[in-house]
């Protein structure tokens, strides 16, 4: 059987949506962890809008951050634990296209229904609708990176009991550039201004982040299989 | 020498930082043997079990 | 044959009698550099026009944060190696490296905010060297975090190994885009930390202290390699000798 590596990539795509949508539980967990963080922030510090408008940026993206981290603890972890992702390591199949595969179905469920869900806890914190487009295209991009970023630090951890913590504290500083861009580019969409200039530089992350996290990635679930 | 420890006013700055760079090279030095001591311990007692099995 | 003597590098053994005896060849001419360099930043060189005798902290925290960055880049080199050539020694390098740097690290953030409270008014502003510092700590923590959490040795060393070099590549960027952030929302006062046009006087013991302290990581490193290379070699034979001596 010959499936070229791009086609593998797609089988494995497709088999981590099938499998996620049947465990609906486990993927709905980041989107009640990004709304019930957001309430806090009212809750903690004032109901007005006004002020609540100033902070707003900040919050979304640091809910929209934990929640992905929170998530990429499943990424490899079942297929570790079946023994499935020593037979992609084992399969002679190119493991950088099946790690990018997997991370792509780890954002497709997790990074872009946050995306999609922000705007959601935006309004509630009194953000404009004509910013929307600037908290929707900002956190896809930036929970993209996020998910491979963290998908290397997720195999570096494979099988160390209780990585919760160790997989935040390893992601977090790399993906502190994300949060940088990211929340200043739905500052400026709040403020009414443009903000093309930290979405391109996003957009520049997330192509590094394509091309090279994978292969890290890769490398690092062969080192933790050994 | 008075003006030297008084540091133009500013020396509740400036001490503190010395000492506190100085205590982190002193501390490294120590950190270091200790390390090293206790991994000349460790090879020490593997080596002694080796010998010591039949 | 000029390969020889890198191919030594690789054996423990020799590594490890070569570190031995190397140690004092660094740790004294270390001590003399920075003894010669604090005298000459406390005591010969002027006080600054702007920030008077407070502007000598700069000899104690401008080698803290070069020894920070130099130390990273040392272990984030000697993990690559490590990674390519699967040299143990490198591995072994690489883990002695990161407390070293770590300690600095902080040494450099405290230094720093003391530095900053006579001369902003504030002990933490969030200017981009001193966040930049804060997140390369981080980035220390992360790195003994991981290899603490890995029982196996060599998977440990391999791990980590590759988490110095994603970091390393993650240094310049996470810099430019502190330095980004904080030019925002900064007034352009941000840069009293940089080097300034330095008269050779104040110059001359700043370049001894950098240079005092770079010898003492080789004498610390070398120090600690030593106990890397025995926790690594577990029972080998050449053990024994080493030991008596």
């Amino acid at each position: 059987m010959n499936t070229s590596a791009l086609a593998a990539a797609r089988l494995i795509l497709a088999r981590d949506l099938r499998l996620a949508l049947r465990k609906r539980g486990q993927f709905v967990q980041p989107l009640a962890f990004f709304a019930i963080v957001t309430t806090l922030f009212p809750l903690s510090i004032s109901p007005e809008l006004a002020r609540l408008r100033e902070i707003a940026s900040g919050v979304l993206w640091v809910a929209a951050l934990l929640a992905s981290l929170l998530a990429l603890e499943f990424l490899f972890r079942d297929d570790a634990h079946d023994g499935t992702l020593e037979q992609y390591a084992l399969s002679g199949q190119s493991l950088t296209w099946l790690v990018f595969a997997k991370t792509s179905a780890h954002w497709l469920l997790t990074g872009m229904p946050l995306a999609l869900m922000a705007p959601l806890a935006g309004i509630s914190l009194g953000v404009p609708y004509a910013a929307l487009p600037g908290i929707i295209l900002p956190i896809a991009l930036g929970t993209l990176v996020l998910s491979l970023i963290g998908a290397i630090s997720a195999a570096l951890t494979l099988g160390v009991r209780r990585s919760g913590v160790l997989l935040t504290l390893l992601t977090l500083p790399l993906a502190m550039p994300v949060l940088i861009f990211g929340a200043q580019a739905t500052d400026l969409a709040i403020r009414g201004a443009s903000f093309a200039a930290p979405l391109y530089l996003l957009s520049a992350m997330a192509v590094l982040g394509v091309t090279l996290a994978p292969l890290a990635a890769a490398a690092a679930v062969r080192m933790s299989l050994e | 020498m008075n003006e030297f420890i008084h540091m133009g006013g500013y020396a509740r700055f400036v001490w503190p930082s010395y000492a506190l760079t100085f205590t982190i090279v002193i501390l490294n030095i120590v950190w270091a043997r200790r390390s090293l001591w206790r991994a000349r311990a460790d090879a020490r007692r593997r080596l002694s079990m080796r010998s010591a099995d039949p | 044959m000029a390969w020889t003597w890198f191919h030594r590098l690789a054996s423990p053994p020799h590594v490890y009698a070569l570190a031995t005896r190397l140690t004092p060849w660094f740790a004294w001419p270390a001590a003399a550099l920075i003894l010669a360099g604090l005298y000459g930043g406390l005591v010969l060189a002027p006080a600054d026009y702007q920030q008077g005798d407070g502007f000598r902290i700069i000899y104690v925290h401008a080698p803290s944060a070069w020894m920070s960055l130099m130390v990273y880049v040392t272990m984030a080199v000697s993990a690559a190696v490590g990674l390519i050539w699967r040299m143990k020694i490198a591995h072994a390098v690489a883990a002695s490296c990161a407390p070293i740097g770590a300690s600095f690290t902080v040494a450099a953030l405290v230094t720093g905010s003391l530095w900053g409270r006579p001369m902003w008014g504030t002990y933490w502003e969030w200017d981009p060297r001193l966040t930049s510092e804060l997140i390369l700590l981080f980035l220390y923590l992360g790195y003994m975090a991981l290899r603490s959490a890995i029982d196996d040795v060599q998977r440990a060393d391999r791990a980590s190994a590759l988490l110095a070099v994603v970091g390393v590549v993650n240094v310049p960027i996470i810099h430019y885009s502190v330095l980004w952030w904080n030019s925002l929302h900064q007034a352009p006062s941000v840069m009293k930390l940089a080097k300034p046009e330095m008269p050779t006087a104040m110059l001359l013991p700043l370049l001894l202290m950098l240079a005092g302290f770079t010898l003492f990581f080789a004498a610390v490193l070398l120090v600690r390699l030593r106990g890397e290379i025995l926790r690594r070699e577990r029972t080998a034979s050449w053990l024994r000798e080493a030991l008596a001596a």
